[in-house]
């Protein structure tokens, strides 16, 4: 019973809780058993919020019971990228800097899973403030990938998916500003989703790069990462940057892709994303995913997109600048970590130690070379010249969009990395953004979907599926077509 | 420390110099929330009560506009004849300091909703002064600091500072002008005057309280001095916590004799912010920073930029109020004022409560006539501004009213204005309370008059006799009994009635 419940689908879950045959408390306990279980291995979460869980479960049991009318997703567990906050329950961003502090309000994507009944059953590891694609640079120690545990889950979101993986939640919360949902998607064989800029609340997510981040829905199959992005999306008075406008309709546009037809849509292949640094068995999964979409009634074609070339050194000094302001905040006074406080230090001493004492090498540099771009003399050169490219690559992207519905790639160059790998060679760290990175830079919407396992090294695959902006339902369409037709790929075993 | 400071004799620096000002007044609006959060905007209140999520800075707020106080910025630009921008954002200025929650503030820098505009600024002696404005930008206050255990109340060598968030987030309109050159020795008057015409233009508007004691209107007073010899521009000092009309005139004035002395010395003057003291009227250097500070401006990515359609622009031109300068045209035609009566009414502060007395229903004259001089006097005798006395222009209205219709005299009159100011309630409270009104029951007075002449009889024989002039005795003996509270004119009526 158990293990069919840490199985099964977040849209099989509700079906099951809403029609009363197995209560939401069951499901969530049996969810916090298999994290009681498993998450010594996998460290996916920074805190289990094991009462509030079971207390929300309880509620969406009674509702039930009751006879009311409850949401699609009530009753369903789910896991929260420490990212966002939460009333009364820690929020760490994966940094020492925060530790122990308790948010005194909820960010609208919580207020929003808890208004949906949804269960909330703790918050997940990440790199600190969302900064790397590993999951290494949490100050809390890294997240293990369920399907190699020496490996990395990927990053920043590297906890919500290898909770996913290691089906310790059917569901979770991830945060995007260069791929941080699609890349651990894709090196953990599940579905990531970042909506389109503006799609999602930004409210209570804590900044690393406010032009680019965006929150989403992430699962192991595309309807319920469908099923979650309609819980969270839609205007928020609470962020200036929320677009006011209708929900794309992604559940819809999910259910019809099942129904495995795609004839005559229009798939353009990014010709920049292949070649030399490209994995084989990514690459070859690439080409089976393909052909497979062919099959399935699609036109392929080429598309070239010569920006996108210039995408990652734009993106590293975009999100640098912001974060070297975002970060700014985090001084010691008001709350968070306080370090050197003895009564004989000045105020900017102690701003300083604690600054040093909170950040992790990875925030340190990126706020260096973000201050140094908008430092007085360099700034056109530098953020000047990234912003220019910004609008280059929307316009590639625009371009490409008039002859094709969606664009594909490989969501990353290769599988998951081992842990420590990486870690001296940040170049090399931030190339598994480079497919990724245009569509945060252009503020569309693209998801990450399994393309099974790579036939040399047996790890997983990311699909990736591009759409212009405001129409993330093509590219649910695309995914739950292209799932249905791939079928299964099994799990790891943990 | 500062009274080390060399001064140059004033008209020697004007002998010699040329001063060069430039002024940049915040505003903080009145608006009911915050600039970018929901919070009461109010001055005053216990500490750290009026925050939230977004004005605390804390992780994962996020701002969002106060429409009202885009329209006030709007409102300000088009009265100081500014260009409105059809585009413009918000700016992150970057820098660390306890007081402000985010450690940037949420600023506009080369995109300013408002630029190019002018405002004309009369002199005490009635010449008037363009001074062109550059540009008036949007902008969220500070928290407050409160520097606990030094000897100067700033954070230098404080044990420890107290942080009051209440006032991070209120809105602000920083207006600079451009440079002001030309105004030779009267520099210092020409700052005050500025921001005497500013703040009555503000007021005008109704955007702000612009009260300067309570750091709702500050002033930060740049100058710098160009010697006559050579012409060229000199460095300028920034002169700030300048907190009444008065210390921006005496700030400048201070600045220019001390820089003057500075060059005179063959030293140089050092670009900084520099503090105004107003009990020594001295200023002082503020903190030294050992490197030029670099804000590191950049477009606030949290806002959406602001693109004020060109209706919304009419539209909000048609909302202006009647404006200060208009305002005293109209009254000097209407009331039919010379220039320099105009002018005395203007430099004493007085026209807006006469004009406000008048709208309550006084005549001109009557009005002018309280205001200038028992007033003026109460004022000037309590050493406050006139328009701080504790009485309403509407309660001056209504002792007039009651002088016109006999129930005071004028002399009743002052003491019932003493008993409002004195915090006695309106003039009717203290007319009820120190029982004050006239007496004009004739029967009453009659009966006074009758006693009075019967007290002496010589007197109303002569009355009788027709030394009429010898009335005035009875009529004092009578307003004597009466405590005053008669009309002297009518006791005088009576006497000559009874006598004839």
């Amino acid at each position: 019973m158990t293990n069919d419940l840490i199985h099964a689908t977040a849209a099989e879950l509700a079906a099951k809780i809403h029609s009363g045959e197995v209560s939401s408390v069951e499901v969530t306990q049996a969810h916090l058993d298999r994290i009681a279980e498993t998450d010594g291995k996998v460290h996916a979460f920074l805190h289990v919020d094991t009462e509030g869980a079971l207390a929300q479960a309880r509620r969406v049991d009674e509702a039930v019971k009751a006879g009311e009318q409850v949401s699609p997703l009530a009753g369903v567990p789910l896991a929260l990228k420490d990212v966002m906050t939460t009333e009364g329950v820690p929020t760490t961003v994966g940094s020492k800097i925060l530790e122990g502090w308790i948010p005194p309000y909820d960010a609208t994507v919580t207020r929003k899973l808890k208004e949906a009944g949804v269960v909330i059953l703790g918050k997940t590891n990440m790199d600190e403030f969302a900064m790397g694609s590993s999951t290494e640079n949490s100050a809390y120690g890294p997240t293990h990938n369920p399907w190699d545990l020496e490996r990395i889950p990927g990053g920043s979101g590297g906890g919500s998916s290898a909770a996913l993986a290691a089906l310790q939640a059917p569901l979770a919360i991830g945060t995007d500003t260069g791929g941080s949902i699609r890349q651990p998607g894709a090196v953990t064989g599940t579905v990531g989703v970042k909506p389109t800029y503006g799609g999602v609340s930004r409210y209570g997510l804590v900044a690393f790069s406010s032009s680019l981040d965006q929150a989403g829905p992430c699962a192991r199959t595309v309807l319920d990462a469908a099923l979650l992005h309609e819980v969270i999306a839609g205007y928020d008075h609470m962020d200036s940057t929320s677009i006011n406008a209708p929900v794309p309709p992604v559940v819809a546009a999910a259910r019809e892709g099942l129904s495995g037809d795609l004839s005559g849509l229009r798939i353009g292949v990014v010709t920049q994303f292949s070649g030399e640094g490209y994995q084989q068995g990514v690459a070859r999964s690439f080409e089976a995913a393909v052909s497979q979409l062919k099959e399935l009634g699609a036109e392929i074609a080429d598309v070239s997109c010569p920006s996108f070339d210039y995408a990652l050194p734009a993106y590293y000094l975009i999100a640098p600048s912001e974060c070297s302001s975002n970060l700014a905040r985090f001084d010691a006074m008001r709350y968070g970590l306080r370090v050197g406080d003895d009564g004989t230090r000045s105020t900017e001493e102690v701003m300083s130690l604690t600054r040093e004492a909170g950040f992790g090498p990875e925030v340190k540099r990126r706020i260096m070379i973000g201050t140094y771009a908008l430092s007085s003399g360099y700034y056109d050169a530098y953020y000047g010249s990234a912003q220019k490219v910004r609008t280059l690559i929307t316009q590639d992207f625009a371009k490409a969009f008039e002859n094709f519905d969606v664009l594909i790639s490989p969501t990353t160059p290769t599988t998951a990395f081992k842990i420590g790998e990486r870690a001296n060679d940040p170049m090399a760290m931030y190339k598994a953004d480079l497919c990724t990175i245009p569509a945060n830079l252009a503020g569309t919407p693209a998801m990450s979907v399994p393309s099974g396992l790579s036939d040399e090294d047996g790890m997983p695959v990311g699909l990736q599926i591009m759409a212009p902006a405001l129409q993330d339902h093509r590219m649910y369409r695309v995914a739950a077509a292209y799932e249905a037709a791939r079928g299964a790929f099994g799990g790891p075993s943990l | 420390m500062t009274s080390l400071v060399e001064l140059m004799d004033y008209d020697e620096v004007i002998e010699k110099y040329d001063p060069v000002l430039g002024l940049e007044v915040h505003v903080e609006l009145h608006t009911n929330t915050k600039m970018f959060c929901g919070c009461a905007n109010a001055f005053g209140g216990e500490p750290n009560t009026n925050t939230c999520p977004t004005c605390l800075g804390l992780p994962g707020s996020l701002p969002v506009v106060n429409g009202k106080a885009v329209e006030s910025a709007m409102r300000i630009g088009l009265a100081l004849n500014c260009e409105i921008a059809e585009w413009c954002r918000f700016a992150r200025k970057n820098y660390f300091y306890p007081d402000m929650p985010k450690n940037f503030q949420t600023s506009q820098y080369d995109e300013p909703i408002a630029f190019n505009g002018w405002l004309d600024v009369t002199l005490d002696d009635g010449e008037v002064i363009r001074v062109e404005i550059e540009r008036a930008h949007m902008e969220e206050d500070t928290g407050k600091s409160l520097h606990v255990g030094g000897a100067t109340g700033r954070i230098h060598g404080a044990e420890h500072s107290l942080l009051d968030y209440n006032r991070a987030g209120v809105p602000l309109i920083e207006i600079v002008t451009k440079m002001i050159p030309g105004t030779k020795e009267r520099a210092p008057e020409v700052a005050r005057a500025y921001v005497t015409a500013l703040r009555d233009l503000l007021k005008a508007l109704d955007v702000s309280d612009v009260r300067m004691d309570q750091g709702s209107l500050r002033c930060d007073a740049n100058v710098s001095l160009s010697p006559k010899t050579t012409g060229a521009l000199g460095t300028r000092t920034e002169t700030k916590n300048v907190n009444s009309l008065r210390s921006v005139e005496r700030a400048v004035r201070f600045e220019m004799t001390r820089q003057a002395a500075v060059l005179e010395s063959g030293g140089e003057v050092i670009q900084e912010t520099r503090h105004f003291d107003e009990s020594s009227g001295t200023t002082s250097p503020g903190r030294k920073k050992e490197t030029a500070e670099d804000y590191r401006y950049f477009p606030e990515p949290d806002l959406v930029p602001i693109a004020p359609s060109r209706e919304w622009v009419e539209e909000l031109r048609l909302t202006l109020p009647e404006l200060p300068w208009e305002r005293r045209a109209r009254i000097q035609k209407d009331w039919n004022l010379t220039d320099e009566v105009l002018r005395d009414l203007v430099n004493a502060n007085a026209l807006d409560v006469i004009i406000a007395t008048v709208e309550a229903g006084a005549k001109p004259d009557e009005a002018r006539s309280w205001w200038v001089s028992y007033l003026a006097q109460q004022a000037n005798s309590k050493g406050i501004e006139l328009t701080d006395l504790a009485i309403t222009a509407a309660q001056v209205a209504r002792v007039i009213e009651l002088v016109n219709a006999g129930t005071l005299t004028n002399k009743l009159a002052r003491e019932v204005v003493n008993g409002v100011l004195e915090g006695e309630g309106s003039p009717d409270d203290v007319i009820e309370k120190r029982g004050l009104k006239v007496v004009s029951d004739d029967s009453a007075l009659e009966k006074a008059v009758d006693e009075a002449l019967a007290a002496q009889p010589d007197v109303a024989q002569k009355i009788r006799d027709g030394k009429v002039q010898a009335a005035g005795a009875i009529v004092g003996a009578v307003m004597k009994a009466t405590k005053g509270q008669a009309d002297a004119a009518r006791v005088r009526e009576i006497v000559l009635a009874r006598c004839s």
